[in-house]
């Protein structure tokens, strides 16, 4: 990858992967869209838990507009694996189905609490009605094939 | 090693004696070889060794749990792995308080139609107790809401916006 020097002369801009390896970045490098040069610890960050290899695969197996999100995906989970070493961002998913579990509870608690006030209103002013409950009872219903089984440590 | 002397997953894998001391040996057995395939895909056994050896013995087994299911999360989706997941999971959290918001704003308003020390039944604003105009006055008594950390968001907008997740509040400190 080449840029123009203020005074007209070229220079060359490695990629962070590049830059890392002490290699030429070549016009069509794979990773260069994705690990710019000015933030190096994006890539050493996602090489420590990946490795190149493996990333370059990895976007070599997918079409262009979706590599910049993957990613973007991979550097998450190495920023929540480099905070968490042990869980990573599983531990994430682990509370945000605990307080799933916990909202689930609130919430059922609640349609119950209207259910018996309604019922009380119903005894006490026969006439009026306050028709149906805004909230219908609903869940959180992953289905028999849910692809986040439940992780619990 | 393994059990006897039988190589562990990843030593047959690789293809290389299995040493007594094998660092895989406990969290990869010789008769489960695709948990080890499927991380050695994602991550590289080089760079599994290297995160074990950085873990007291008691944690590895966790590690190794965690490794394996970020590997089969990425394996279904190469693009976002575990991270759609957790997308996934926030929405869900999300939609849920919004729902908890407006059920107790539907009590609160039922209590104020019924409540004999409230304001008269003839009053106009009692009579037509709008839970809507209850949920944009702030009157959500939810105490969910106090217990929520606040995590990250990851959309998977054209701009490829993701918050820096060091930035949230972690909840296992």
């Amino acid at each position: 990858m080449y840029r123009f020097h203020k005074l007209g002369k070229m220079t060359s801009t490695r990629c962070a992967v590049c830059k890392y390896f002490r290699r030429r970045c070549p016009p069509d490098c794979i990773f260069a869209p994705y690990f710019p040069h000015d933030n190096p610890q994006k890539f050493t960050c996602v090489h420590r838990f990946y490795g190149a290899s493996n990333i370059g695969k990895m976007l070599e197996n997918m079409s262009v507009h979706q590599r910049a999100d993957a990613v973007d995906s991979l550097y998450y989970e190495a920023k929540c694996r480099i905070q968490d070493p042990v869980y990573g961002c599983v531990g994430i998913i682990s509370t945000l189905q605990r307080q799933i579990q916990i909202a689930q509870s609130q919430l059922a608690k609640a349609q119950a609490e209207i259910s018996v006030l309604d019922a009380n209103f119903s005894v006490a002013e026969p006439v009026l009605s306050l028709g149906e409950p805004l909230v219908q009872p609903t869940g959180v219903d992953h289905g028999p094939d849910d692809p986040f089984s439940t992780w619990f440590y | 090693m393994g059990s006897g002397s039988s190589p562990c997953a990843s030593c047959k894998l690789l293809r290389r004696r299995c040493a007594k001391d094998c660092i895989f040996a406990p969290y990869f057995p010789p008769d489960d070889p695709h948990k080890f395939a499927i991380v050695h895909k994602v991550f590289g056994a080089s760079n599994v060794g290297k995160m074990l050896q950085e873990l007291p013995v008691h944690q590895r087994a966790d590690a190794v749990s965690s490794l394996v299911y970020e590997a089969n999360a990425r394996m279904r989706d190469p693009v976002y792995g575990c991270v759609g997941a957790i997308s996934y999971l926030q929405n869900q959290v999300s939609q849920l308080q919004m729902q908890i918001a407006v059920a107790q704003a539907e009590i609160l308003c039922i209590q104020m139609q019924q409540g004999p020390d409230q304001l008269p039944a003839t009053h106009p604003s009692m009579v037509d107790c709008d839970v809507k105009s209850l949920l944009l006055s702030g009157n959500n008594t939810s105490d969910f809401g106090d217990q929520m950390p606040q995590f990250l968001s990851y959309t998977s907008s054209s701009n490829n916006i993701i918050q820096d997740p060091l930035k949230r509040e972690s909840p296992w400190t």
